[in-house]
């Protein structure tokens, strides 16, 4: 297994005081913690984050740990001492982390199994099993379509031995056709299984993976559509991509860049649908070669026009 | 573990639940629940015979309102304040994406 730099991870050094190791904890909870942070990898940091504050916070733990000494690195390859734990007493785990069964290879070795200290209102009898909270990214054509997502959780299991072991576990959930960026998906009994065998619920929170065409406002949708000066000058009917299809958008003639065209009810699906906005970009052919150059020479001179007229140059 | 494709229910197409129902999925109790309404964070959606009824997407704030509690060691008030900045962030970067949006468009 890997060894665990605890210190690193806190970004404090060896010989800081139990004080600033708090101090140090809750700084970086307060950045790293799940329902906060808007990291990317927050989830991670944090449990890793809980684990390294549950061996430092703690002065039994923190020796136990110091005694490894400092010559390990994050990463090495780590196997205890044959005498490990010999001088050590642990007197229960005094700080809990939200999950149970979460915690590195290397923190079950030193330490053994982590069970859930949670709040105290939080520690009453249940007959089912705790509930998940997760995210999700969809791509917005499973708005359109509906789509399928593999989740992977992982919960503690007592299993026949009466040992607390981490099991993985993948659910596919179907996404409903209809879901916009920051609703909340209940999927009934995809949650941490109970002491009764019944499991708890899993909650999924959706978002939408940034698409490279469409931007979203709640149901509305947005693309840019790029049309030659010609096009927007004469007017046209040129053909768009939505997420239903491709569709025919007439440009009116003498359409400016940045105008916004409304193909009505092409936006999310919902009752009513979302809307989807053309936004025109003008795009000048380059005038490289002489036939081209010598079409915007007649432009220039036949065309008198001065754009910046508003500006009052 | 393998287990056959699961249906995902949209929370805000759920019944409204009662505080007991909410408490119980939120592994909350009551005491919560209340500071959370009398913070103004949390608002009934109806109520019935005077029993409060909450709209199932409460069951989001309120786990979210009991995991900062436990996680970072604030009381309910640093908590209920925490959601409200949370709220309030969220609102100003909706804000100013549309607002980079127009920028981009004019």
């Amino acid at each position: 297994m890997e060894f665990r730099d605890y210190y690193a991870v806190m970004g404090v050094s060896r010989d800081a005081t139990q004080e600033e190791i708090k101090r140090a904890y809750r700084k970086l909870a307060r950045k790293y913690h799940p329902d906060v942070s808007k990291e990317p990898d927050a989830e991670a940091r944090f449990k890793e984050l809980g684990e390294a504050y549950e061996v430092l916070g703690d002065p039994e733990k923190r020796a136990a740990y110091d005694e490894l000494g400092s010559q390990w690195k994050a990463g090495e390859e780590f196997r205890p001492p044959p005498d490990w734990q010999a001088g050590f007493e642990f007197s229960g785990a005094s700080f809990g982390d939200g999950d149970a069964g979460e915690a590195s290879d290397f923190f079950e070795a030193l330490f053994g199994r982590r069970f859930r200290q949670g709040h105290a209102d939080e520690r009453a009898w249940q007959p089912s099993g705790p509930d998940h909270h997760a995210r999700v990214l969809v791509d917005l054509e499973d708005a359109f379509s509906g789509g399928t997502r593999r989740i992977t959780l992982r919960s503690p299991v007592v299993e026949a031995d009466g040992r607390v072991r981490t099991r993985e576990h993948q659910v596919d959930v179907r996404i409903p056709r209809g879901i916009v960026s920051g609703q909340v998906l209940r999927v009934p009994g995809q949650g941490a299984p109970g002491p009764e065998g019944k499991a708890g619920d899993l909650y999924l929170e959706v978002r939408f993976r940034p698409h490279p065409h469409y931007r979203v406002a709640d149901r509305d949708l947005y693309l840019d559509v790029p049309v030659t000066p010609w096009e927007a000058a004469l007017g046209e009917s040129v053909r768009v991509p939505t997420p239903g299809g491709v569709v025919d958008l007439r440009i009116p003639p003498g359409t400016g860049s940045g105008r916004q065209l409304r193909l009505k009810g092409r936006g999310l699906p919902a009752s009513p649908p979302g809307d989807l906005y053309a936004v025109i970009r003008i795009v000048v052919p380059p005038a490289t070669n002489e036939p081209a150059r010598q079409l915007f020479l007649r432009m220039k001179e036949e065309l008198p026009f001065n754009p910046r007229r508003s500006l009052g140059v | 573990m393998q287990t056959p494709t699961q249906p995902g229910l949209p929370l805000d197409e759920h019944p409204p639940m009662t505080t007991n129902a909410l408490c119980r999925t939120c592994r909350v109790d009551t005491t919560l629940i209340v500071a959370l309404v009398q913070e103004g964070i949390l608002e009934p959606a109806a109520t019935r015979d005077g029993e409060w009824l909450f709209s199932a997407t409460s069951v989001v704030r309120v786990s979210r309102a009991a995991r900062l509690r436990r996680d970072l060691g604030v009381n309910t008030a640093g908590a209920v304040l925490a959601l409200e900045l949370l709220d309030e962030i969220d609102a100003l970067h909706r804000r100013l994406a549309r607002a980079e949006r127009h920028a981009r468009d004019v």
